[in-house]
């Protein structure tokens, strides 16, 4: 937050002199940038007394698959101000994606003002990947350490672990059991407990005024969902595939159900598709719409800038701050609970039929 | 929720743009570290974690099993004590009477013993006395007939002198005689 207020005070400071409508624009464009992922980790930026943009943050590698392997620094950018030259190849970014350029930068367009330019494969360890490897280290550091905890204090949790132990048999009790079956449950526990704390701690992390938005981002949502719907669908039992494509079993005769059928199998069919689909879109969108909410609330004190409006609207991003460390949960429990009801679907095995 | 449904509205009627905003590299770092952390924890945490925990509750439910085992146990100790000194009180209650009685029985046996004696001794004793008297009596018998008989002589000796006299003592004697 603090990262973000700064940022934002930097911002209104500079552009006291503008009219309103510019304040407005650069508070959309800032809230679309943070929205997106970013090719360095930047902290927070300012305008100087020159009128140059320093930018506060670490610049990170950026891997590019164009003929060859091509691995610079990000700060070859200077935040999209200049042309990148690697090996005699030029790239620029141009709406936060990397485009291969002349050595001008030239960016050609088509009639929809879509870029034509060719885009080399963009393997750049960008904000959202290193926020990713930081989970991954607090995870496994505080994971690793509970598991060890257990040996050294006589079979109970010491430290930080106290707290997350009842987490954890939180989702094996009352997501895993329930919605599973005791039978099979255990094969599915650490893709849960993984899933879950991944959401939960990427979530709370884009609360951080470190500003990152993982789970807000559609490639992330869309790679959970997706190994939820390939462990589903892998995991499958007969009885599960005899849901989809055969649900009305031996209760009616075959030339009665093929008309049936004719519209059922196609629905069960896309039923399959549209529910890691629901997961993909409902995390991706609550998290996109909190940091819209938070950061327009935010936006908003520089807009007011009168003594009624300012502490409004910081009286409201702070409830909604309370709401998305909520949220934040919340989401992480709704993507593990509707994982672990669709792997009860896959893993049902039942008499009749 | 209601921003959040007004988002995904104004998103998928632009799908082009959520498409646009996709990133195939972030999809792979993603998939990578989430499966790596996947592996990682599957192997050092979650299944750790849950045998322990699992470990724990079986543990727990065993000691209370032992609890509740050990409790009966316990009662029925309890109730076979309690049984052992009931019966133990009254082997001494008994033991008691019979040892009370014996010693009445003991005393009232030393008691007649002890009178039968006192009796023998007593009725030996009044005999031996009544022997003693009677000899006593004997001896005074004889020694005041000896007197008697002396005295008797010297009164003869003097009163024999006269006729009268004689027959009157005759008379006086065997008066006497006839008293005793």
């Amino acid at each position: 937050m603090l990262a973000l207020l700064c940022s934002s005070f930097a911002l209104a400071e500079t552009k006291d002199g503008a009219k309103d409508g510019d304040l407005k624009t650069e508070i959309k464009e800032y809230i679309a940038h943070h929205l997106q992922d970013s090719y360095d980790f930047s902290l927070f930026s300012y305008t100087n007394d020159q009128g140059e943009h320093v930018y506060i943050g670490l610049p990170l590698p950026v891997i590019l698959w164009d003929n060859g392997l091509k691995l610079f620094s990000s700060s070859k950018f200077h935040h999209g101000e200049t042309v990148a030259n690697v090996d005699g190849n030029y790239y620029a970014l141009y709406h936060n994606k990397i485009y291969k350029t002349d050595a001008a930068g030239t960016i050609n367009y088509d009639e929809d003002h879509h870029a034509t330019n060719s885009k080399p494969l963009d393997l750049s360890m960008t904000k959202s990947v290193v926020s990713m490897l930081l989970v991954f280290a607090i995870m496994f550091f505080l994971f690793k350490n509970l598991a060890e905890s257990y040996a050294k204090n006589g079979g109970i949790a010491s430290g930080v672990g106290r707290f997350f132990e009842p987490i954890v048999l939180y989702v094996r009790d009352d997501i895993a059991r329930p919605n599973i079956g005791e039978k099979k449950y255990k094969k599915y526990m650490s893709y849960l407990l993984t899933i879950f704390f991944f959401i939960w701690f990427l979530n709370i992390l884009g609360l951080t005024p470190l500003g990152v938005n993982v789970t807000g981002n559609i490639a992330v949502t869309f790679g959970l969902a997706l190994l939820t719907f390939l462990i589903t669908n892998l995991t499958g039992t007969k009885d599960y595939w005899l849901h989809i494509f055969d649900p009305l079993g031996s209760t009616m005769a075959w030339y009665a159900k093929v008309p049936l059928y004719i519209i059922l199998i196609p629905i069960e069919v896309l039923g399959i598709f549209v529910k890691p689909f629901s997961l993909l879109i409902r995390l991706y969108a609550n998290m996109q719409a909190g940091h819209i909410v938070l950061m327009s609330l935010i936006g908003l004190m520089f807009i007011f800038k009168s003594w009624l409006g300012s502490p409004l609207s910081f009286g409201l991003a702070f409830a909604i701050s309370l709401i998305e460390i909520l949220v934040a949960l919340l989401q992480a429990y709704i993507f593990t609970m509707l994982s672990a009801l669709y792997f009860g679907f896959a893993a049902e095995e039942h008499e009749h039929h | 929720m209601a921003a959040a449904l007004f988002f995904l509205i104004e998103h998928l009627t632009d799908m082009e743009k959520l498409i646009e905003e996709f990133s195939f590299g972030l999809f792979i770092w993603q998939t990578l570290i989430f499966l790596g952390l996947l592996l990682m924890l599957a192997k050092y945490a979650w299944k750790p974690i849950l045998s322990a925990v699992e470990e724990r509750e079986n543990t727990i439910k065993d000691s209370l099993e032992a609890a509740d085992k050990a409790k009966a146990d316990m009662e029925a100790i309890q109730a076979d004590n309690k049984r052992i000194l009931k019966e133990a009180r009254a082997e001494r209650d008994a033991l008691l009477a019979e040892a009370k009685k014996a010693s009445t029985q003991m005393i009232n046996d030393a008691k007649d013993a002890a009178k039968t004696e006192a009796d023998k001794v007593a009725a030996a004793a009044q005999e031996a006395i009544l022997q003693e008297k009677n000899a006593a009596i004997n001896d005074i018998k004889n020694q005041v007939a000896s007197l008697s008989i002396d005295i008797a002589q010297k009164v003869v000796q003097g009163e024999l002198a006269d006729q009268k006299k004689q027959e009157q003592l005759v008379e006086k004697l065997v008066k006497a005689i006839e008293i005793n």
